[in-house]
């Protein structure tokens, strides 16, 4: 039905990605240096290049294809805890599309959900934790609410997005007990958390892919 | 930024280059990134497979060889490996004896490693696994990601190295491996911050005068900020920490890692320093190294490893070893 994510969407959703990863890439290592080790920018920007080459060169016909690409090639070229991470995210994403050849707003949102799960089960992550996470559930959370009251793909993933920047941004007074920002303890406080930052541009290049479909 | 490099995003495969011109005894696999040894793993000898992020040399390239490990996975700069140059090595080296990952405990190792050891058990090779997190700077809480894996890690690999040598099934191999993981502290202190090639510029500003204590191995900032001192005193804000965590009394094997950026001639000041003050508290020092063994790039800064050792250690740590990075007995 028409406003569906098709795969081309998709594609352009992690198109998007990398383009936001690449010109934040700076921003996030940044942000890395102040409460982790200085590397998130360059490793995410390494791991996108990688993802953008490989589907280019696999043109996936479906969502799960595509995902499970993007997810695998994540895991073999990222290194450190983004790459399990940002890997296990989409291999659970793809599995949840299914065989489906375009997703509506539920199954997107149920796609949301299964990733979201995914990174929790590897990372063993709770909210407030100041990790991905805490921009990932509210997106998930205002993903499935908007759904539910029957809003299209594009409502739904402004929602996320919206969800996923407040979540960023209440990372900064968080103290860390996950990753290598939990080492600083209570100097870990008042920073953008660099794992909430990048997954809220994931959120966002979604929206931005979606309106321009 | 000054640094022998040419491009920042080629260090770590040029220096891959540059470790298999420099030692033909190692094999070094330039795609999968994973130093081994030159000959095949032993029928029957249990195999052990290390890695981590790179900017810590000789660890963990340097400690493959004879007496120690079959094999390490090189990350990129201060970040993890990936799961499949982990298979690959785990693959390569196992005799059907099994293999053990030695892991440091950072998260993204861990990740790594964990997705690794999964992918080779679906091949059917035997893995365990033990991680280091030995770091007393951290507090360790069933609600964090613990404490950092450091200067244990080069102990350990010594020790369980020579056991694999001599035969040992890897269920023994395990409980050792364990045994030193459990036996050992660390603290480490940092005069400056390092820089990370891709970065350009150092990961923290440290004035003149200040010094951060309870630094980790990648750069990240120590629990606190202190004027600098004395080596005197600086000496106990490393040993106190580590007395204060465990009973740390009777033979040790003692390891004073440089973090890169500090002359040998400031490490054994500062080792005259600690040694009678870990004597004093009635740590018999057994063993000792001093000098760059698990270093942070270009750090200024010391790391201090006590690891409580009974005779069996002892007499693994004196065993042969050869490696770019440790060397005797052979």
């Amino acid at each position: 039905m028409a406003g569906d994510a098709t795969t081309r969407d998709l594609i352009g959703w992690i198109e998007r990605f990398h383009d936001l990863v690449r010109e934040h890439q700076a921003e996030l290592t940044e942000l890395d240096s102040v409460i982790g080790d200085a590397d998130h920018g360059s490793n995410l920007a390494r791991g996108m290049d990688a993802v953008v080459a490989k589907v280019q060169a696999d043109a996936p016909t479906t969502p799960a294809d595509l995902f499970k690409t993007v997810g695998m090639t994540l895991v073999s070229t990222v290194g450190g805890a983004s790459g399990p991470l940002y890997g296990t995210f989409f291999l659970r994403f793809g599995g949840s599309a299914g065989a489906a050849e375009a997703l509506d707003a539920t199954a997107l949102g149920a796609a949301l959900r299964a990733g979201l799960d995914g990174v929790v089960a590897r990372g063993k992550a709770a909210p407030g934790d100041k990790t991905m996470i805490d921009a990932l559930t509210p997106a998930a959370d205002a993903w499935d609410a908007a759904a539910a009251s029957g809003a299209s793909v594009l409502d739904a993933a402004s929602a996320a997005r919206d969800a996923a920047r407040e979540g960023r941004d209440s990372t900064i007074p968080l103290v860390a007990r996950k990753g290598r920002a939990s080492y600083l303890g209570e100097r870990s406080a008042g920073h953008l958390d660099p794992g909430a930052a990048s997954t809220t541009l994931l959120i966002e290049a979604l929206a931005d892919a979606l309106a321009t479909s | 930024m000054k640094k022998f490099i040419n491009d920042p995003a080629d260090v770590l495969a040029e220096a891959l280059r540059g470790i298999q011109a420099a030692h033909p005894d190692l094999r070094v696999d330039l795609d999968d990134r994973v130093i081994y040894r030159g000959d095949a793993t032993r029928a029957g000898k249990v195999a052990l497979v290390s890695g981590g992020g790179s900017g810590h040399e000789p660890m963990h390239g340097g400690f493959v060889g004879v007496g120690m490990l079959d094999a390490a996975c090189a990350g990129e700069v201060f970040t993890s490996p990936t799961p499949d140059q982990m298979l690959a090595a785990t693959k390569a080296v196992d005799s059907g004896a099994g293999v053990l990952h030695i892991v440091k405990n950072y998260t993204g190792d861990v990740l790594n490693f964990e997705m690794a050891a999964e992918l080779a058990a679906a091949e059917g090779i035997r893995v365990e696994s033990v991680v280091v997190a030995d770091d007393v700077a951290v507090q360790d809480s069933l609600y964090t990601a613990g404490r950092r894996g450091v200067g244990t890690t080069v102990v350990l690999e010594k020790i369980v190295g020579a056991a694999a040598e001599e035969g040992a099934d890897l269920d023994a191999i395990l409980a050792l491996a364990q045994r030193v993981s459990e036996n050992g502290r660390s603290m480490g202190v940092a005069l400056t911050s390092c820089t990370v090639p891709a970065a350009g510029k150092p990961t923290f500003d440290l004035p003149e005068d200040e010094m951060e204590v309870g630094v980790g191995i990648h750069g990240e900032p120590g629990r606190r900020r202190v004027p600098l001192a004395s080596a005197a005193e600086i000496a106990k804000l490393l040993v106190d920490p580590i007395l204060a965590d465990v009973d740390a009394t009777g033979p040790a094997i003692v390891l004073l890692s440089g973090l890169g950026g500090t002359p040998l001639i400031e490490q054994y000041l500062m080792f005259g320093e600690i040694a009678p003050l870990l004597e004093r508290a009635g740590v018999e020092v057994k063993r000792s190294l001093v000098g760059d063994y698990i270093t942070s790039l270009d750090m200024a800064g010391i790391a201090l490893t006590v690891v409580k050792a009974d005779d069996e250690m002892l007499r693994l740590w004196d065993a042969p070893v050869v490696t770019p990075g440790l060397r005797w007995g052979a």
